[in-house]
């Protein structure tokens, strides 16, 4: 068992009266990619931003290897090691595809040119160097989605968290896709929390799954573990098939 | 290396954004426009250099706001206050304590980024956003040309006055011909367009346009809002603050009314959205749209006798409402990708 990277505790969020989280407690291991599903409105990008800082949350903790997270801005986090997508991406459209990833660099960098070739070789790996010059707005949503997870990248973080990177992806494109992750993870050690709706994506690429369903923890094991289980078939699984 | 690297002058002309660099052609252009600008003293008679005066004073005043819109995406509306503060302060100096304009504007830039900040501090602590940050400028703008009203220490609403001696060529104390007020504010805004290129092209810079573009990602990557947005107006307020230092010792009278008011503040964020809100050449390129125009049309007003009281203001309306309509991006950037003075990216093959 390796240890906690981010240790989530009694995670709770009000928004006016409406329980988006509530008592949230899970941890991700170092070094490896945990998948957080359940259906739409399930608090689970709602639980991305508490951890990345957006807002603070009513009660519970997070923290990333002992350093205690609640309460700072995004910034903040940003520096401490964690790096997100946005489910509605949001790219710099004006800036080009290249200087998008630059400004990601730039969090640990301070020189411009240094932070460019970085930028050169993640667009490399990410299949977008073709695009580097182009303005971010002039690309199609499957290059979006990418540019966001090496705009990311670009920040270095120990802990990735994607918000549904694969959605909207075609069949071939998601594998292209996790294969890029589980490269990142297995060469480069890079922790990966991720909500995520594409099913075969969350079983061939997570070691653990936690499950959430009105802001509430309904399972949380391994994938196979999860995929059995009667009450998340009932909430999640069977309601997507129905 | 890429294209960027390669021209030695490889001056962003379209900056931020479509970040491309200037062609062969650009360059040149550019510096046949500079030494066009150096040379024309030996041509131009006294009236056209006044004009030329103007048009840079604008050029210069534009690019500092631009600093603020163009590359960090904070709409003040309230620029004139930056300029009054430069020039009451500076003149204060000059005309109270004997401290010539070169030291006096030190102190002048300083005030001006003291206001700036505080507006700053009260809108971004606070939230405040897009209009309604505009309108807490335009508020401060406002105060101030009231306020100044009853400063008698400054002149109040009855004006300041510097002493201007007929034949003194001073340029220490920035005494002298219309001459050197016109290679004065050349260099300044010569200054001003290096100091944006240089600093549009460091971390700061590009920190500045992520803000700009998208506040909430530019934050998850790092970027603290607070500094990077405050940087902007520090650094616009106290280029503006030296135009207002200008401003004073060329005109040498200020009234609150004027250096104040709403209609200034306009004036200066004219040559930025006519020329290209964001780019490096916009505010310059603006400058010498609209100026010449609003001088050609007093000009013509004189001569025909029409003697109407707002038409100058009218005209600024109708120059807005046509660019906003048919080059919503600036005159530059369709102008640069026309001629091909700056090399374009992918951009055709943008949906949109």
């Amino acid at each position: 068992m390796t240890a906690a990277l981010l240790t989530v505790e009694s995670l709770s969020k009000r928004f006016r009266g409406l329980k988006a989280v509530s008592n949230l407690s899970f941890t991700v291991p170092e070094g490896r990619i945990l998948a957080l599903i359940g259906p739409n409105g399930a608090g689970k990008t709602t639980s991305f931003n508490l951890i990345a800082g957006v807002f603070p949350p009513d009660e519970g903790s997070v923290t990333l290897k002992g350093q205690r997270l609640t309460g700072l801005k995004p910034n903040q986090v940003c520096a401490a090691g964690i790096g997100r997508t946005f489910q509605i991406v949001k790219p710099f459209g004006q800036l080009t595809v290249e200087e998008n990833v630059m400004v990601g660099a730039l969090a640990r960098e301070r020189s411009v040119e240094v932070a460019r070739r970085q930028a050169r070789a993640l667009l490399e790996r990410l299949e977008l160097a073709d695009a580097a010059q182009r303005p971010a707005r002039s690309l199609t949503l499957p290059d979006r989605k990418r540019l966001e997870v090496a705009r990311a990248l670009a920040t270095r973080p120990t802990l990735l968290l994607l918000d549904e990177v694969l959605a909207g992806l075609r069949p071939t494109e998601v594998d292209r896709m996790v294969a890029v992750l589980r490269d990142l993870n297995r060469r480069e050690g890079i922790t990966i929390l991720m909500i995520e709706h594409v099913m075969r994506a969350v079983m061939a690429l997570s070691d653990h799954v936690v499950v959430l369903d009105h802001g509430e923890k309904i399972a949380d094991g391994t994938p196979s573990e999860v995929v059995s289980d009667p009450r998340v078939i009932e909430s999640y699984l069977g309601a997507e098939e129905a | 290396m890429t294209n960027r690297g390669a021209s030695p002058v490889g001056i962003a002309l379209l900056g931020g954004g479509n970040a491309g660099a200037a062609t062969g052609r650009g360059a040149a252009l550019l510096a046949l426009g500079g030494v066009t600008l150096l040379l024309a003293p030996l041509v131009a008679d006294r009236y056209l250099l006044s004009v030329l005066t103007t048009v840079l004073w604008f050029a210069y005043v534009g690019q500092a706001w631009n600093v603020m819109m163009g590359f960090s995406g904070l709409l003040s509306l309230g620029h004139a206050l930056y300029v009054g503060l430069g020039a009451y302060a500076s003149a204060a100096l000059f005309v109270h304590f004997g401290v010539g304009p070169w030291a006096g504007a030190l102190l002048a830039m300083l005030v001006a980024v003291v206001a700036g900040c505080g507006i700053g501090f009260l809108g971004f602590r606070f939230g405040v956003k897009g209009v309604h940050f505009a309108l807490l400028t335009i508020a401060f703008a406002e105060v101030a040309r009231v306020g100044f009203d009853h400063i008698h220490w400054l002149g109040g609403s009855g004006g300041f006055f510097l002493p201007v001696e007929a034949g003194v060529s001073d340029p220490l104390n920035l005494r002298g011909s219309p001459l050197l007020f016109y290679y004065v504010i050349l260099a300044l805004t010569g200054a001003a367009l290096l100091l944006a290129r240089s600093l549009l092209h460091s971390r700061l810079g590009y920190q500045w346009l992520a803000v700009r573009e998208d506040a909430e990602a530019a934050e998850a990557v790092g970027v603290d809002l607070f500094t990077a947005r405050m940087t902007a107006v520090a650094v616009s307020s106290a280029l503006t603050a030296l135009g207002g230092v200008f401003q004073a010792f060329y005109f040498n009278n200020l009234f609150p009314e004027q250096v104040f008011s709403m209609g200034r503040s306009i004036e200066i964020i004219l040559p930025a959205i006519v020329g290209g809100i964001g780019t490096l050449i916009g505010p310059i390129l603006g400058a010498f749209i609209l100026t010449p125009l609003g001088e050609g049309l007093t000009f013509l007003l004189e001569v025909s006798g029409l003697e109407l009281p707002g038409l100058k203001q009218l005209f600024y309306g109708v120059a807005l409402v046509v660019i906003v309509v048919f080059r919503p991006d600036g005159v530059w950037p369709w102008l640069a990708r026309r001629l091909g003075l700056v090399r374009t990216s992918a951009e055709g093959e943008d949906a949109r």
